[in-house]
């Protein structure tokens, strides 16, 4: 009887096994119907009985332990097999990703949400109006009588239809005024237009923002607070702000204001001409003229209102220090704002 | 305007340094865009007196002039000047002295002759720009003396920018009276008397329109000796005003312009016919100006007239044929006040703006006429000499500017600043500024009334003065806190798309985004709308911006080309914005706000993982289906007969029924024509048909099985896949819940007129499960209607 060389040929054949085909040969050599180790199983028969019992467990055991030593090889194999498959199906983790290549807003549009968003926050609502505008809403309303010096400030472009392109925003405010009653908060963004030649600081169409506020009890100081508030939260910085007097016909008193070069932190330099200065926008308490053609009585309510430009302040935010590349729709350029 | 600081401190004699003045100026509201030294930096020029002029000895050109500067010996300095000429008097740059450009003066000897110095042109010192020979100075000036301190040249030139209201600051006189106010220091005026009249001689004057022209004065001088060279501090004054002397006569009315304010002419009177008439001009009349244009007027232009017609423009410009020249003996002076708006008209329509029109329009104090006239009289006799006459004095009391009787009440005021403010301040403001004011009233019940001076035309009701004393009490000084504002909820609303969904969604597609003019080339626009009616811009900047867009594509078309000449080869733009239509003459209407694309190259940016196939229709069609994806509403295509696009690849996307644009490749021609290769597509579609949301809401959803069957179909290339779902659909009803074309083949074992189209149906029942018999009868049916109506047949049975 030769259990023990018969389990050591098995244990043997099932280490070199290289696949679980061959793993699962040697298993049926040994262990299967007519393998070797059922083999000795079946000559038992052949033994006088009082060896049979001692000589079955010796079989069992080496069965078990071939089997066992199966069962191990085969777990070694499959993780191999794995290994391999894994190996396999490895990629270049470093090439980049399928996707499709997004596009981004327009500098402009991102320095309006932003602007949009700080007044919203605060309640402000957004109202646009015709870029097309009649001479009523883009002047006389706005106490800009005919022939009076101030439209000299403006270069209107005429349309042959009667229309001329609105100089501003401000007919906006007008017309929300004209359908709504106070108390009124609103910013009015959009495109205006004047007739200036193209240069880096100049461009027949840019972007303006108005803001207006009529409510009892509204203040100079109020509309100081406003505005400072604004410049500090649109460039996150504590910039100083200063009032200077100056004249609109459609405010009293009006004001122009400078803001501390956000560049340099008002030291001077070539952003802001060296004077430490940027002027950012012109306000004013509304004139009485104009709530009073818009129906609102004057001595009851007071507003105020602002404007600016916001490629300008798109400009100076994102260090534009070319007007024209924001209508150049350059992809180069744009791409940068994605 | 532009102001000599040292003219101005001689009338308010302010201490504080010129940045200091420059700053409180700008801070109450008369903005300084800058300043100008008057001269150039140097030292050591002083007067000298050309006493005697000998010819070089060796040089033609040059000369040896002996120069007195004061001193026991006089100099000699050679010199190259054609002017040089005994009894000049010239400055003259002594040996160390330092030009401008720090250039030293040294001991020269000049071809053989030792030269003492230098004498120098007005442009060697930096005193304006005449270089053409040694600038003359007056008989007057004392040889020897310091060329600074005998010009005043340590002089700032102050240029401020007026604002259109402020007309009473277009004057030294005007500005003193700020200065007094922001200094408080006195203002002095020179003194001006009254000159009495040597002769009788006048001339008529008649007001036929004294609502423009309620006073006009005039005076007769005569025998005036016109070749008599203006003195050179009045020259310097205007010089560092800005203005360019003329000749005496014009030179007096300028500065009497720069120092009062008022606007003044002198006409030859020897050219005056018969009278003077005040009048607006008779149609078509005409007259030709001193700058020697020629205007044709018409009966809204107020003009002098003589007895042969329009002599002057009135306020704006005087006429070339009654003009002052060298020959002129007898001169007629007219100071007069012209109403604003007769002058703001005729300045415009015939682009005149002159500093007489500029002060006009804004208003001329019109209670300054008798003391200019006198002014300019006084002046004019002491250089040209000659006799005056009275002052002519043709005036309509009645219809001169009444002024305005305005109340500030204290509460108003502290109501509108936001804080209180001192009530010694406001009166402070209100006297030193000439209001006159008169208070009543106690505490926060003071109130003020003032009188508007002749000089203010801004001063109409409250607000005026609280601007006024706001300004001077210091915008900078008052309080600033944000507004304390109610704070309603905001609305929210479920019917709309918010726009910077679309504009986020289509920069997630790829897309950039544009901004393109408004005005666009008429070729251009012609090109995408041939039908169009459009509205063209009567001033435009150029013709390639004169008319405005009534469609973003041209915009988008001119920003692909640019991209490309930069040799961009993959481009996705697109724009919102405002489109227009003509609409009715003069309604605001017919704009609505579009958004466009425009789609070139290849379908992904280049990648390893991307074949490099180039965009194509439904490329354009499925950024398109998923703008019109966040409205949730039906959308349908049908074809499109755009005739910018190519006709068999256009359409036209519907929503509920309702056209909300169209896309499609470009028409190749109109490629061609824009200079743009093949292969270039674009979409455009109303904003508001984007914006239209359908509300959103559960329907329910079936819990019963679905199965899917697929049918591959062949039919003719011509039927729509649109027309195969709608006739499914019809068959199927409710039963179906998805329809999907999963592929599309033409070629190789086909019949080249038709094309094998392969469909999937998911059919579901809402409410039980379907039974195998119903599926197969619901599926056979739609075999059925396909064959009967469009002549689809089986390919190859059900899946």
């Amino acid at each position: 009887m030769n259990v023990d060389s018969i389990t050591s040929s098995a244990l043997s054949d099932v280490a070199r096994a290289r696949d679980e085909r061959a793993l699962d040969e040697v298993r049926v050599r040994y262990l299967g119907k007519r393998g070797e180790l059922t083999a000795l199983l079946k000559s038992l028969g052949a033994m006088p009985a009082e060896e049979r019992p001692a000589a079955g467990a010796r079989i069992n055991v080496a069965k078990r332990e071939v089997q066992a030593a199966v069962d191990g090889r085969k777990d070694v194999l499959a993780r191999e097999q794995m290994h391999q498959a894994l190996a396999a199906e490895a990629v270049d983790v470093t090439l980049p990703g399928r996707q499709r290549r997004r596009g981004g807003l327009h500098p402009v549009t991102h320095a309006l949400r932003r602007i949009e968003d700080i007044f919203a926050a605060a309640g402000y609502a957004v109202v646009d109006g015709p870029e097309m505008e009649d001479e009523y809403h883009n002047f006389e309303a706005l106490n800009i009588p005919a022939h009076h010096p101030a439209r000299a400030m403006h270069d209107t472009l005429y349309l042959d239809n009667g229309l001329l392109l609105r100089t501003h925003t401000s007919p906006v405010q007008v017309r929300t005024m004209e359908s709504q009653g106070p108390p009124v908060k609103v910013i009015c963004p959009g495109r205006v237009y004047r007739k200036d030649d193209v240069d880096a600081t100049h461009s027949p169409m840019f972007h303006q923002v108005e803001g207006l506020v009529v409510d009892e009890g509204i203040s100079f100081a109020d509309l100081k607070g406003t505005v400072i508030d604004f410049t500090r939260h649109f460039f996150e910085q504590p910039l100083g702000v200063r009032f200077r007097p100056s004249y609109f016909p459609f405010t009293e008193p009006s004001a122009e204001v400078d803001m501390e070069c956000v560049h340099c932190r008002g030291k001077g330099c070539r952003v802001c001409g060296f004077t430490g200065w940027i002027e950012v926008l012109g306000c004013g308490m509304v004139h009485p003229n104009v709530l009073t053609m818009s129906g609102i009585d004057p001595e009851r309510y007071t507003g105020f209102a602002f404007g600016f430009g916001a490629d300008r302040l798109a400009s100076l935010l994102f260090e534009v220090d070319d007007l024209r590349l924001f209508f150049d729709n350059e992809l180069a350029f744009l791409e940068q704002f994605a | 305007m532009k102001v000599s600081e040292e003219w101005l401190r001689e009338w308010a004699p302010a201490t504080v340094p010129t940045a200091e003045l420059c700053d409180l100026l700008t801070n109450a509201g008369l903005e300084v865009d800058g300043t100008e030294p008057v001269a150039g930096e140097f030292s050591g020029v002083v007067v000298g007196r050309i006493v005697a002029v000998e010819p070089h000895p060796n040089a033609d050109k040059l000369s040896v002039c002996v120069v007195d500067v004061g001193e026991a010996a006089p100099l000699n300095v050679v010199c190259g000047a054609p002017n040089a000429a005994p009894g000049l008097v010239a400055p003259l740059a002594r040996v160390g002295a330092v030009l401008p450009g720090d250039v030293r003066v040294r001991a020269a000897e000049m071809r053989g002759v030792a030269s003492a110095g230098m004498l120098c042109s007005a442009a060697e010192l930096g005193i304006g720009s005449d270089a053409d020979g040694l600038m003359e100075l007056d008989e007057d000036h004392v040889a020897g003396d310091d060329l600074r301190r005998a010009l005043h040249l340590d002089d700032t030139t102050i240029d401020i920018d007026l604002t259109p209201n402020r007309g009473d600051a277009l004057s030294v006189r005007g500005l003193a009276r700020e200065v007094g106010l922001l200094c408080d220091v006195p203002v002095t005026a020179p003194s001006i008397p009254a000159v009495p009249a040597s002769t009788d001689a006048a001339f008529p004057v008649r007001l036929s329109q004294p609502e423009d022209c309620p006073r006009y004065l005039g005076r007769v001088i005569e025998g005036i000796d016109i070749t008599r060279p203006s003195p050179l501090w009045m020259r310097e004054r205007l010089r560092r005003s800005g203005l360019r002397s003329i000749d005496p006569v014009v030179d007096v009315t300028n500065y009497v312009l720069l120092e009062l304010g008022q606007p003044m002419h002198a006409f030859d009177l020897d050219r005056l016919r018969g009278g003077i008439d005040v009048r607006r001009a008779i149609p078509s009349e005409r007259i030709t100006l001193i700058d020697g244009r020629d205007a044709t007027l018409n009966d809204a232009e107020l003009v002098i007239a003589d007895d042969s017609g329009a002599v002057a423009m009135a306020g704006v410009m005087g006429g070339a044929r009654t003009a002052v020249r060298a020959s002129t003996i007898n001169v007629f002076l007219e100071c007069a006040f012209f109403a604003p708006l007769a002058v703001m008209g005729t300045a415009r329509r015939f682009g005149l703006h002159t500093d007489a029109a500029h002060r006009y329009e804004r208003g001329v104090d019109y209670q300054l006429q008798h003391m200019a006239v006198e002014r300019a009289t006084a002046l004019l006799l002491e250089i040209v000499g000659g006799a005056p006459g009275p002052v002519v004095d043709a005036t309509s009391e009645a219809h001169l500017p009444v002024p305005n009787h305005v109340t500030l009440r204290r509460a108003r005021l502290d109501a509108l600043v936001g804080e209180a403010v001192p009530p010694e301040v406001t009166e402070r403001v209100l006297d030193r500024l000439g209001f006159a004011p008169k208070a009543s009233g106690e505490g926060v019940g003071t109130r003020w009334v003032v009188t508007s001076p002749s000089y203010r035309f801004d001063i109409e009701r409250e607000e005026d003065l609280v601007e006024e004393v706001l300004r001077v009490h210091g915008y900078n000084t008052v309080a600033s806190h944000p507004p304390k504002l109610a704070q309603p909820l905001g609305h929210a609303t479920r019917s709309r798309v918010p726009t910077a969904r679309i504009a986020d969604l289509l920069v997630d597609l790829g897309y950039s985004e544009a901004i393109t003019y408004s005005f666009v080339d008429p070729v251009h626009l012609d090109l995408f709308e041939p039908d169009g009616a459009s509205v063209a811009v009567v001033n435009a900047v150029s013709r390639e911006h004169s008319v405005m867009r009534s469609t973003l594509l041209p915009g988008l078309a001119g920003a692909l080309a640019g991209n490309l000449a930069r040799r961009a080869s993959r481009v996705r733009l697109f724009e919102i914005g405002q489109c227009f239509g003509p609409g009715t003459e003069g309604e605001v209407q017919a704009q609505q706000m579009l958004c466009a694309g425009i789609a070139y190259g290849a379908r992904e940016a280049e990648s390893w993982a991307q074949d490099g196939s180039q965009v194509d229709f439904f490329d354009i069609k499925g950024d398109v289906e998923r703008l019109l994806a966040p409205g949730g509403r039906e959308a349908t295509f049908v074809a499109d007969d755009h005739p910018a696009l190519h006709p068999g690849q256009r359409a036209q996307a519907v929503l509920d029924g309702e056209p909300v644009g169209c896309f499609g490749r470009l028409h190749p021609e109109v490629e061609r024509t824009l200079d743009l290769p093949p292969g270039v597509f674009v979409f455009e579609l109303s904003l508001e048909g984007l914006l239209g949301r359908r509300p959103r809401r559960n329907a329910g959803v079936s819990r019963h099985p679905s199965v899917r069957r697929d049918l591959a179909l062949l039919l003719h290339r011509d039927v729509p896949a649109a027309t195969v779902e709608a006739i499914t659909r019809t068959q199927l009803g409710e039963l179906l819940r998805e329809f999907a074309v999963f592929d599309l083949y033409t070629g190789e074992g086909i019949d080249s007129s038709e094309k094998s189209l392969a469909i999937a149906l998911t059919l579901q029942h809402p409410s039980r499960t379907l039974e195998e018999g119903e599926i197969n009868d619901s599926v056979d049916r739609v075999v059925a209607a396909l064959a009967r109506e469009v002549g689809a047949r089986l390919r190859s049975g059900v899946g």
